[in-house]
């Protein structure tokens, strides 16, 4: 067959893309983990290996059991929808042993994060020139971040 | 806040994507671009561009080596980029543009470079010593039929490649165009002309680029420049620059005239943030003046020098338009905030990641790897078959 003999160099080429892609197969079946595509386009083994990574959140019923008063104050003021470790941070540990400290949050910087004018801000959210409101005072002094509005009963 | 005017969304303020996504489009245009010229040469039988047809072959694989270079450099972790390969996703057009290019570099290029060049590949292979032999006996695979029936073949099967190939290297520079016209939520972009517009300014950068490297090239052997090749390859590049101007003129058209919410906002930026990039150096700059320059060349009997310098200006002045284009088509869409009330600002970055420094490198990068591929497989026309042993 003289058109093999011919094309012979075709074969070879031919052949050398399907090795490249019989390997490329067997190096997918190897690497690929097992749990592919399980439950959708990621590995099925990944939600079990987070579900048993440490937990760092209490969640706010498990603060509320200890600082039932912070919890009454915080429920009539306009923070009443803010969990707790939105400020305070995750407090796990804390919970798990009280005498960790949870520390204290800085109100001149925690506050502004939401507070600082800006313009993609609605315009009936509360926000200031922290420099013009405050002029460097901490917003505590004032504001009682439980129950923040002066007046409100939530005044220090 | 510096640099933003008006309203934005604080997501809007700085651009995610930056000067290498830029530089991504215009380096695969220039692949396509560059293969079109090829084709012209093999499909639609011009002859006259034929001593282009090697040297642009070669001038896509360089510049497809680079192409995803930009995007591995702009998305972080290179090393990850091969798992989109291993597990597809079928419904991101972006992780199906790993196929798109996979199969553009393996079936149609690399195959048709290797068949075109097959017979030199055998020549080079009995003719070099040391680990130059060794590497021209690995890309024979081990065949030497160089007989006349053997390249009969192979010139067939390469006419089927760069026939397949043609379809191709539209939709590799297509899908380019359909990322961005496919992107609804962005009125600079959402455009279903957006593909056509990238395929046709893709051909002009690409034979831009082809025609100035033939002449840069030619120049630089010492060799005469076949005026016969780059009149022709001129009067494409003209004939082909038209129908990509008349596309965005229509497209600038249709924007006017159906004016949706956006368009004022969009007409705003045009005439302030990007009158520079748009007006001046994509279309007075890089469009209207190569297109007068080479309509003159068409119309008048210039003199040959003269005739040069016209095509190696008009071929620069192409490449900066569509490197504005794409300019224009990236950063522009993402200077505007989706309020349609506020513009922001691109500051781009000098000696990081994804700075200006990288960007200078990534394009001179092709130039270097086509060095090198030249040097491996000479592509010079007096080269072609020269050194063909007598029919094994």
């Amino acid at each position: 067959m003289r058109i093999f003999k011919d094309a012979g160099h075709l074969f070879r080429l031919a052949g050398l893309f399907a090795a490249g892609t019989l390997l490329f197969l067997v190096i997918r079946s190897f690497i690929v983990p097992r749990s592919f595509g399980q439950y959708g386009h990621y590995r099925g083994a990944a939600i079990a290996e987070i579900a048993a990574h440490p937990i760092h959140f209490a969640g706010h019923q498990t603060c509320e059991t200890c600082h039932s008063d912070i919890a009454q104050t915080k429920s009539g003021g306009k923070h009443a929808q803010v969990n707790c470790e939105a400020c305070h941070g995750p407090q796990a540990k804390h919970a798990d042993d009280p005498s960790i400290d949870p520390g204290k949050p800085d109100t001149a910087v925690l506050c502004v994060r939401c507070h600082a004018a800006s313009a993609a801000r609605p315009n009936d959210f509360p926000q200031v020139d922290a420099e013009q409101h405050a002029g460097g005072v901490p917003c505590q002094t004032c504001h009682q971040p439980h129950s923040p509005a002066i007046g409100a009963g939530g005044a220090k | 806040m510096p640099g933003v005017e008006g309203f934005m969304y604080p997501n809007e303020v700085s651009l995610y994507w930056s000067v290498l996504i830029v530089l991504y489009p215009f380096i695969t245009g220039l692949v396509a671009g560059a293969f079109i010229l090829a084709s012209l040469a093999r499909i639609f039988r011009v002859e006259a561009v034929k001593p282009t047809y090697r040297l642009a072959l070669l001038t896509a694989l360089a510049f497809l080596m680079v192409a995803p270079l930009p995007l591995q450099l702009h998305l972080g972790h290179p090393e990850r980029s091969y798992e989109m390969y291993l597990t597809p996703h079928r419904s991101s057009a972006m992780a199906m543009f790993g196929f798109v290019y996979l199969w553009y570099l393996m079936a149609v290029l690399v195959v048709e470079i290797w068949l075109d060049f097959r017979a030199d590949i055998v020549a080079l292979s009995q003719s070099t010593t040391g680990w130059r032999r060794w590497l021209y006996k690995a890309m024979t695979l081990g065949s030497d039929n160089v007989s006349p029936r053997a390249l009969a073949i192979d010139e067939r099967v390469g006419w089927l490649v760069t026939l397949i190939g043609v379809p191709s290297a539209f939709l590799l520079h297509g899908y380019v165009g359909f990322i961005f016209g496919s992107i609804k939520a962005n009125p600079w972009w959402s455009s279903p002309l957006m593909p056509v517009v990238f395929i046709f300014s893709a051909m002009v950068s690409g034979i831009a680029a082809v025609m100035l490297l033939y002449m840069a090239t030619t120049r630089l052997r010492r060799k005469p420049i076949d005026m016969r090749c780059v009149d022709t390859i001129a009067m494409y590049l003209f004939y082909i620059f038209i129908i990509d101007f008349s596309l965005e003129m229509l497209d600038l058209i249709h924007r006017i005239y159906e004016a949706d919410e956006s368009f004022r906002s969009l007409d705003f930026m045009v005439h302030t943030r990007l009158y520079f990039s748009q007006i001046v150096l994509q279309i007075l700059v890089g469009t209207l003046t190569p297109l007068v320059l080479l309509f003159l060349a068409q119309v008048m009997k210039l003199h040959e020098v003269v005739r040069k310098r016209i095509y190696a200006v008009a071929g620069s002045l192409a490449l900066v338009g569509i490197f504005a284009m794409r300019w224009n088509v990236v950063i522009g869409g993402q200077l505007f905030s989706k309020s349609f009330l506020g513009y922001t600002t691109y500051k781009m970055a000098l000696a990081t990641r994804e700075g200006l420094l990288v960007a200078i490198a990534l394009t001179i990068l092709p130039l270097f790897i086509l060095a090198v591929l030249v040097r491996i497989l000479p592509p010079w026309p007096e080269a072609e078959h020269a050194s063909i042993p007598e029919a094994v």
